[in-house]
């Protein structure tokens, strides 16, 4: 599954480093930071939660 | 769920789209149809009084989602259609394109915002709620240098931050003597102040406006210690009413929203979401409307979920909001309720970047983060970690 994130869009809740911290980062402006473009399936259910509770929909994810 | 069952969504905005989204994503196969009432594809509202107020974004920015991932979702989407009544027995929702019938319903038609109260309309006052809101008020600060802006909340206060941005003299004015900011209350208000100070507001706090001076435009307006503040355009930021006009006569349960269960169902196979629900407070007694965004989207999850599984789904939602002020990022989680002091827990308040405890006596009971977004996620993260209910959790820094 591979992800991409809108820096633009982010509003910095940190929402995505929550649901996975092997996945998302925040730098000191809150701005979220990708650490992988890529899901395994181990992590797509993370990634999942992770894109569908950002408050900015700032997360997109595709097959 | 089979493709026979049809679900109706009323409102398509953030808690609407996510629960079509949600919906089709956890398979199910039935009809979605999406009712809205404005034009526009789904946008977000945060950006109104952020970005696009102060002329950094254009519309498209503030999409939803892309038309193509809208396309291939699979739901009828009907705009610039408003719902107008509800036969609960017929199941049938009434709108200004004919009758929908449904299987489920989702309500989830938001709040608008209040207006002052004012017999003939003025050009030149307005309200932000819309894109076309928006779009009003951006055109009319054209030619204008003084900007009274009435409501000193969330929204006031960033309103009075996008223009103060577009270079524009901005007074702002707030009934309570403190700023009230959301959830957090009062408990920023000091520091909000000043901010507002710093920043050239002319801020008049414990007064309301009582008369707007003018006669066919706004010239300004009389304060309620009889003073009188010149201005070219007014905003009004003086909360909200929920969107429930139309349910009237449905036999649903409506004061001050419409009232649900924990899982959201206002009556069996309807729901509410978003900014219109009010459902049972957290400790118990009482009941809560949160106007948040990521309120919206987590009762609509929860929704999509009941809908498609059959199983009510009723999750403890922690309020959680962020805004924006002059570059500074604020963020509050928690339930404020009967906090009164705030302790700093990381960071440096003098320098403009920490992390609060809001307490009530010795109990924490939300985070408020001030430009540190890292640290405020971590502190919140410790309440999320074992019990749900933070107000009896007691914060170990
Ligand atoms: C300017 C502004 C800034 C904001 N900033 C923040 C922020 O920084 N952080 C935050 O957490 N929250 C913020 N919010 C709040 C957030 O936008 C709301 O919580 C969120 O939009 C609620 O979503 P909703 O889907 O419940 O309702 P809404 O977004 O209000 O959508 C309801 C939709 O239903 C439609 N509708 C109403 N009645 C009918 C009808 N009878 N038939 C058909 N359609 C109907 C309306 O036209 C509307 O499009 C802000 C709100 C505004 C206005
Ligand atoms: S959840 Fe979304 S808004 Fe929040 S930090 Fe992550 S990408 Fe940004």
């Amino acid at each position: 599954m591979k992800i991409e994130v809108n820096q633009q869009g982010c509003v910095g809740s940190g929402q995505c480093v929550l649901a996975a911290d092997e996945l998302f980062d925040q730098d000191d402006d809150g701005i979220v930071i990708l650490l992988r473009d890529h899901a395994g399936p181990g992590l797509r259910d993370s990634a999942q939660r992770a894109a569908s509770l950002c408050p900015a929909r700032a997360i997109t994810l595709s097959d | 769920m089979t493709a026979r069952h049809g679900t109706v969504i009323v409102g398509a905005s953030i808690g609407g789209f996510t629960t079509a989204e949600s919906l089709r994503r956890g398979g199910y196969e039935g009809r979605i149809t999406v009712v809205g009432e404005e034009p526009h594809l789904p946008y977000h509202r945060p950006p109104l009084s952020k970005q696009i107020l102060a002329g950094e974004w254009t519309h498209d920015d503030a999409a939803i989602a892309p038309v193509e991932t809208i396309s291939a979702l699979g739901i009828d989407l009907v705009l610039g259609t408003r719902a107008t009544g509800l036969d609960t027995g017929r199941r049938v929702v009434h709108t200004t394109e004919g009758e929908l019938r449904f299987d489920s319903l989702v309500i989830a038609t938001g709040v608008s915002a209040r207006r002052l109260g004012q017999r003939s309309p003025l050009a030149g006052l307005h309200t932000l709620r819309t894109l076309d809101d928006a779009t009003g008020l951006t055109a009319d600060l054209a030619g204008a240098a003084r900007v009274l802006v009435a409501g000193a909340g969330v929204l006031g206060s960033e309103i009075a931050a996008g223009l103060v941005k577009r270079g524009l003299a901005v007074t702002l004015v707030g009934r309570s003597r403190s700023i009230r900011f959301g959830q957090v209350g009062a408990l920023l208000s000091p520091r909000l102040a000043d901010l507002h100070e710093k920043n050239g507001v002319h801020l008049r706090l414990g007064l309301h406006v009582v008369r707007l001076l003018g006669t066919d435009r706004v010239a300004g307006a009389v304060l309620s210690d009889g003073s009188e503040v010149a201005a070219d355009v007014v905003v009004a930021a003086a909360g909200s009413s929920p969107r429930v006009e139309w349910l009237a006569g449905s036999g649903l349960r409506i004061a001050d929203g419409l009232w649900c269960d924990s899982a959201g169902r206002a009556a069996k196979d309807i729901y509410a979401v978003g900014d219109v629900a009010r459902r049972p407070a957290a400790s118990g007694t009482g009941s809560t409307r949160v106007e948040h965004q990521q309120n919206a989207i987590e009762q609509a999850l929860a929704v999509a979920g009941t809908i498609s599984t059959g199983f009510p789904h009723s999750p403890d939602i922690v309020p959680f909001f962020w805004s924006e002020l002059y570059g500074t990022r604020i963020q509050a989680y928690g339930r404020f309720n009967g906090a009164s002091t705030l302790e700093v827990v990381a960071g440096d308040a003098a320098e403009g970047k920490f992390v609060g405890l809001a307490l009530c006596g010795s109990t924490a009971v939300g985070v408020v983060g001030w430009n540190l977004p890292r640290a405020f996620r971590e502190a919140r993260a410790q309440f999320t970690s074992g019990s749900p209910d933070i107000g009896e959790r007691q914060f170990v820094p």
